[in-house]
């Protein structure tokens, strides 16, 4: 594995790439080198630190241990996801919901079909992995929702006004954002390998790992990101619309 | 005797009063013209009476009944509103005619479809276009469709006619002479015009928020 041992003196020089950033944030006049300083120090600090705690984690490999990591994972991307929401009621609780299902049956799926084995050094990542790609479906798929509501609020109103229950109002909305939050995947899976080796594929043939073993994991990843973006959306967006609706099935302003 | 009655309605939203203390009542079979300047409130006041939003205090009665303690969804297939500028479902004149019955799960009823077309000038073969090729008329004689396919017994018609020609505007009010004719149905109908204005039966004027007397004609 001595290929990937990166040095923490070429790591220190590659950290002039920052200073490119920098000059274009300057240059362009963007206000923005501030958050880039603070975004590459946190980058660091949270990798060092996660690196660290999933060493010491891995070592003892204790289940109540990867547990509680799997829950920290999780609730970081909820709080993450439904900072995003612009507001959605109870948009922490839904996007909790909809990852912690997805996790749950992917993880499921994937270690019952023997493809990883229960033990942290190959759960954790997974989740880490599942729990991001939840994260940013959702983020899309809030995004698309409360535009709807926005954009179509009349349309909704008039099939309420003709007798339609509540689901019905807003069928072609839903039906949007839970494509909106299943299109990135299906891109990627339709471009993988031609446009972007993909990080986790990378990183084990940058491993050393033989690319043929490789692409085996990658090709799950992909089906189980398909899985994921899915639940995740359809699970949002069947209890998010109702927080758009009163008891009496009548839309709030928003 | 009255079919829908409204108690001391107010209506409040973000702190700002729109509705103040509105009594208003509907008789069974009778057609009532609410008339007002913009912004006044009148389509704040029916959307209350079409259970689209609740007021804030005040009483509403169907049938006898307070409507808070109806089912929303039977309630707005009873007393149907049409919307001021309607925007059409889907694809085609299909799509919109299709959606009553989609929403009872009922099949759609072809024929009775195509006689429904006939009451406002529009044909069967109108059923396959595309609503972007429909003019604004057509567009409000589809959506206004949605509302009569299953009769109600009281349509709220929000400035239906406003924009529209003359020719269209015929249709229109030959649409609501027929509905009531055959049917039990009454008519609560807002319009600015002032030929209308000038053949209603019953005016009630809508000013900041507050209803003024009506006036009868004839
Ligand atoms: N949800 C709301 N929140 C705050 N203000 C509102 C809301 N809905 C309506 N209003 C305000 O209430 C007033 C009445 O609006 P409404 O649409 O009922 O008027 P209108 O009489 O139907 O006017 P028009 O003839 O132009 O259709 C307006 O001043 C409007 O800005
Ligand atoms: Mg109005």
């Amino acid at each position: 594995m001595n290929n990937i041992d990166i040095s923490n003196s070429s790591l220190f020089l590659t950290a002039g790439l920052i200073f490119i950033s920098l000059a274009v944030g300057w240059y362009e006049k963007l206000k923005i080198n501030k958050s880039i300083i603070y975004a590459a120090l946190r980058a660091v600090v949270q990798l060092f630190v996660v690196g660290y705690v999933l060493k010491y984690v891995f070592a003892i490999d204790n289940w109540i241990l990867t547990f509680t990591l799997m829950v920290i994972i999780i609730v970081n991307s909820s709080i993450n996801a439904s900072n995003r929401s612009d507001g959605l009621k109870n948009g922490l609780w839904i996007s909790l919901a909809a990852i912690s299902s997805s996790t749950i049956i992917v993880i499921g799926v994937i270690t019952l079909s023997g493809a990883i084995k229960f033990v942290p050094s190959q759960v954790i990542p997974f989740t880490g992995m599942i729990a991001s790609n939840s994260m940013v479906a959702l983020g899309l798929c809030y995004r698309n929702m409360n535009a709807g509501f926005h954009d179509r609020r009349q349309q909704v109103m008039e099939k309420l006004a003709l007798g339609a229950d509540v689901s019905t109002s807003c069928k072609d909305i839903l039906r949007d954002s839970i494509k909106t939050g299943l299109q990135p995947t299906i891109d990627t899976a339709k471009t993988v390998g031609l446009v972007a080796l993909p990080g986790m594929m990378s990183g084990l043939i940058l491993a050393g790992v033989d690319p043929v073993h490789a692409i085996k994991y990658q090709i799950m990843v992909i089906f189980m990101l398909l899985g994921i973006t899915a639940i995740t959306t359809i699970i949002a967006c069947y209890l998010g619309y109702r927080s758009f609706y009163n008891s009496r099935m009548q839309l709030t302003r928003f | 005797m009255a079919i829908l009655e409204a108690q001391n309605i107010n209506y409040v939203a973000d702190g700002n009063q729109i509705l103040f203390d509105c009594n208003f009542s509907l008789n069974k079979k009778e057609i009532v013209t609410i008339s007002g300047h913009s912004g006044s409130g009148k389509s704040t006041f029916v959307k209350i009476l079409a259970s689209l939003l609740t007021q804030t205090s005040g009483k509403i009665y169907f049938e006898d009944e307070n409507i808070l303690d109806l089912s929303p969804i039977e309630y707005r297939r009873q007393v149907s509103y049409a919307v001021q500028q309607p925007t059409l479902f889907g694809e085609t004149v299909y799509d919109n005619l299709v959606f009553p019955y989609d929403i009872r799960k009922q099949k759609f009823d072809r024929h009775h479809v195509i006689k429904a077309l006939k009451t406002v000038d529009l044909k069967e073969s109108d059923l396959d276009k595309p609503i972007t090729s429909l003019s604004g008329g057509q567009k409000q004689r589809v959506a206004l469709l949605r509302n009569l396919i299953f009769v109600p017994k009281i349509l709220i018609l929000d400035e239906v006619t406003t924009g529209l020609d003359c020719d269209t505007k015929a249709s229109v009010h030959k649409m609501i002479d027929y509905y009531m004719g055959n049917y039990d149905l009454s008519v609560l109908m807002i319009t600015h015009d002032n030929e209308e204005l000038k053949h209603a039966k019953k005016v009630v004027y809508i000013e900041d928020g507050r209803i003024k007397e009506g006036t009868e004609n004839e």
